[in-house]
């Protein structure tokens, strides 16, 4: 787990800590989380809403800087980056999903995955490819053309999953990637997210407030609370119990959780 | 991003919002079209103005006189400075060398002589001029009943429609005007009138040996020119009367002769045929002794220039040869301040309207960015730099720039069109000849179509550098 540290799809945070002024007091959305994250890990991060699990996940996608502390990404430490850096680190190193899906409605699915490669500018024609092969990966290459408000969640959700796959990025970030799914549609795409992490080998950052989903395929469970992590376990993916004639639920291997309520 | 991209990305996007954006183009175009409706209007006046003074022959012409004969034009040179040149006669010699100086179109003596025209047996005293065939293309023959001489030779006349009324026996009552007669005048064209003049014929004892002394004592005979004219008979030659037929080939109410017509020629006759006449000119009387040849000295010489901005050069020029000039000139500069002075001013009008369309270009993409705020976070999480969202948004306010340049351009024109159709019906309605008052040259045709693009973006720097700015993570939060 503690591979070289430089590694494409390595993530390391050092005491890193997000504090947002609120009136005369303060918010500590992320208060000194020290994490690592290994190149093509699946780690799921649980918490309660407001647990600071999505602005540990903003932080190390680069949408936010840390107040203090270190986020390092591949080698490099995202607060120090000038903006114009976090924008090219963002482009080809990360690729996100969110609940709410954001695709940008007033565009094709075609036009949607190809626009973080119009910010990449990579040329028209292998462009045009590569967003038709992202989409098919997913199981879209009969609707092109159709805008976001035609498709399903679970569409839509497939789609913004080509986006980010798009850049062809070394680290997936998933924000509650399921929580505007049913439960079927939502493992359905908690599968594709799992190719992903198997096939292309991208480390994988899966924010949940679900434990059994998270327990389907992460390999390590990170439980935060209030801004700090309380609880960190390995996990042997459901996937693979069921695969090995295993039964039930439960968690194998070590338990390191420190209690949930601090 | 790269720049066909952000182009393509911003039409797109305009597309998406078509109404509102396309109102705020619209603004755009309206505010274009009346900066190009003033600014067409402006300098279709001016070029109106250049044509009819380049066709008066005011501002291309320099008047060309003795210095022996017009003393006043004598002080005006030297207040100007130039060094008083030998005075020598106004000849065909100075007349050829005149010709020949740069950027000179041509020289063309003013002959004019008083003669007695006799038309149906009536005698008649009149002013008769020769008029050059490069006078046919002044707007004294707008008007003209008829048509002009047919070549140099033609033995045909242009009368003045005053004379002609004389010719008629038509009195003028105080205060008409002469042109409310033309119905009567119209009949003399194609008739015939007699031209009797004093021919000037050389006597074979004309002493050759006169021009010898040419080179000597030139203050001798400057001062014995003012003070004694010495007669001119001197037996050199003799005067012969003639008579000429000439036929009537129009009647203009207009003077032909612009500026030179001051002593107000009644009957014009092809300049060739004048000067083949061999007419005692008064200046024969009183200009060529004692060098005297043969070759009369002309009273005064019209010099046209190519254009009115070499007519200093050449008046130069002309005052180191040894005569006076005269244009007008000056009035030509003070005219072109005017027209500078109208067009800033047109040009202030005609920027208010786009002052207000840039306005709402600012509305509408603040507006764009309370609107899309969401799809700036995502552009941004999904890898856009601040700079390809600001790049964006300039973009979506060029596009808008250059569709409603372009759209204020034709509406422009469409304006000017109109503007000069009601013009010229009202410049019918005063039986005037139509006029284009209204011109749309080309750099302002691409100067309106940038100035739209250049003030949209500024316009659009406020809105893109606050869409650069937002914060992504509160973007996406956004619903």
């Amino acid at each position: 787990m503690t591979e070289n540290s430089t590694r494409a799809g390595t993530i390391r945070t050092e005491a890193v800590c997000r504090h947002y002024p609120m009136g005369d007091s303060v918010i500590r959305a992320v208060d000194g989380i020290s994490l690592e994250v290994g190149a093509g890990e699946f780690v799921a991060l649980l918490g309660s809403s407001g647990s600071g699990k999505s602005s540990l996940l903003n932080l190390i996608a680069g949408l936010d800087r840390p107040t203090s502390g270190a986020v390092i990404v591949n080698g490099d430490n995202l607060a120090e980056m000038s903006s114009e850096e976090l924008s090219r680190y963002r482009r080809h190193s990360v690729g996100m999903v969110f609940q709410a899906f954001n695709l940008v409605g007033t565009m094709t699915l075609l036009e949607n995955v190809e626009l973080p490669m119009r910010f990449a500018e990579t040329e028209r024609g292998p462009r045009l490819e590569r967003a038709r092969e992202a989409l098919q990966r997913v199981g879209l290459g009969g609707r092109l053309t159709h805008r976001p408000s035609q498709l399903s969640g679970g569409e839509q959700q497939r789609a913004a999953l080509a986006r980010a796959l798009a850049n062809r990025p070394s680290l997936l970030l998933a924000d509650e990637p399921t929580g505007n799914l049913d439960s079927h549609t939502g493992n359905e795409i908690l599968d594709l997210l799992h190719e992903c992490n198997e096939r292309l080998g991208m480390t994988l950052l899966l924010v949940t407030h679900e434990r059994s989903l998270a327990e389907r395929y992460a390999e390590r469970l990170v439980f935060l609370a209030d801004g700090k992590v309380v609880g960190e376990q390995a996990n042997v993916p459901a996937f693979q119990r069921v695969a090995a004639g295993g039964s039930g639920k439960g968690t194998a291997g070590t338990q390191t959780q420190e209690g949930e309520q601090q | 991003m790269k720049a066909d991209d952000l182009v393509d990305l911003a039409a797109r996007n305009l597309r998406e919002s078509m109404f509102r954006n396309s109102l705020t183009t619209l603004g755009i175009g309206v505010g274009v079209a009346s900066l190009v409706a003033m600014l067409s209007l402006g300098i279709g006046l001016q070029q109106l103005a250049d044509r009819r003074l380049a066709r008066s022959g005011l501002f291309d012409t320099i008047v060309v006189t003795s210095r022996r004969s017009l003393r006043g034009f004598d002080r005006a040179d030297n207040r100007n400075g130039v060094p008083p040149a030998e005075s020598r006669p106004l000849d065909e010699k100075a007349r050829a060398e005149m010709a020949r100086l740069p950027n000179v179109l041509e020289a063309v003596p003013d002959l004019r002589f008083i003669s007695e025209v006799r038309y149906e047996c009536k005698p008649h005293l009149a002013m008769v001029a020769g008029l050059p065939l490069s006078a046919r293309d002044k707007d004294a023959f707008d008007n003209m009943q008829g048509r002009f001489f047919s070549s140099d030779a033609a033995e045909e006349a242009i009368l003045q429609i005053q004379f002609a009324d004389e010719l008629l026996g038509i009195r003028q009552k105080l205060g008409e005007s002469s042109s409310k007669a033309s119905g009567q005048t119209q009949t003399l064209i194609g008739k015939e009138l007699t031209l009797r003049y004093a021919e000037r014929v050389p006597s074979p004892a004309a002493p050759e040996s006169k021009p010898a002394e040419e080179g000597g004592g030139a203050g001798d005979r400057s001062g014995a020119l003012k003070h004694a004219p010495q007669p001119p008979a001197m037996a050199a030659f003799s005067v012969v009367p003639r008579e000429r037929k000439l036929r009537i080939v129009a009647v203009t109410d207009q003077d032909p002769e612009g500026m030179r017509g001051a002593s107000g020629a009644r009957v014009f006759i092809p300049l060739p045929m004048v000067e083949k006449l061999h007419v005692m000119l008064p200046s024969g009387l009183r200009g060529s002794e004692p060098d005297f040849s043969n070759v009369p000295a002309y009273l005064s010489l019209s010099v046209r220039v190519k254009s009115p901005d070499r007519v200093e050069s050449v008046q130069d020029a002309i005052r180191k040869m040894g005569f006076s000039t005269f244009s007008t000139l000056d009035a030509a500069r003070s005219l072109r301040r005017f027209f500078a002075v109208l067009d800033l001013f047109l040009g202030i009008f005609g920027s208010l309207a786009l002052a207000v369309a840039a306005l709402g270009i600012v509305n509408t993409l603040v507006m764009a960015i309370l609107e899309r705020r969401r799809e700036i976070g995502i552009m941004k999480a999904i890898g856009a730099s601040d700079g390809d969202v600001k790049k964006l948004f300039l973009a979506e306010a060029a596009v808008m720039g250059l569709v409603g340049g372009m759209l204020g351009v034709a509406l422009g024109w469409a304006m000017g069109r109109l503007i000069n159709a009601g013009a010229n019906v009202y410049l019918h309605r005063q039986n005037l000849p139509s006029e284009e008052l209204w011109a749309v040259p080309w750099w302002l045709v691409a100067g309106a179509i940038a100035f739209a693009i250049v003030i949209s973006m500024i316009s659009g720097l406020y809105p893109a550098a606050r869409a650069a700015r937002l914060d992504p993570v509160q973007a996406l939060h956004y619903e």
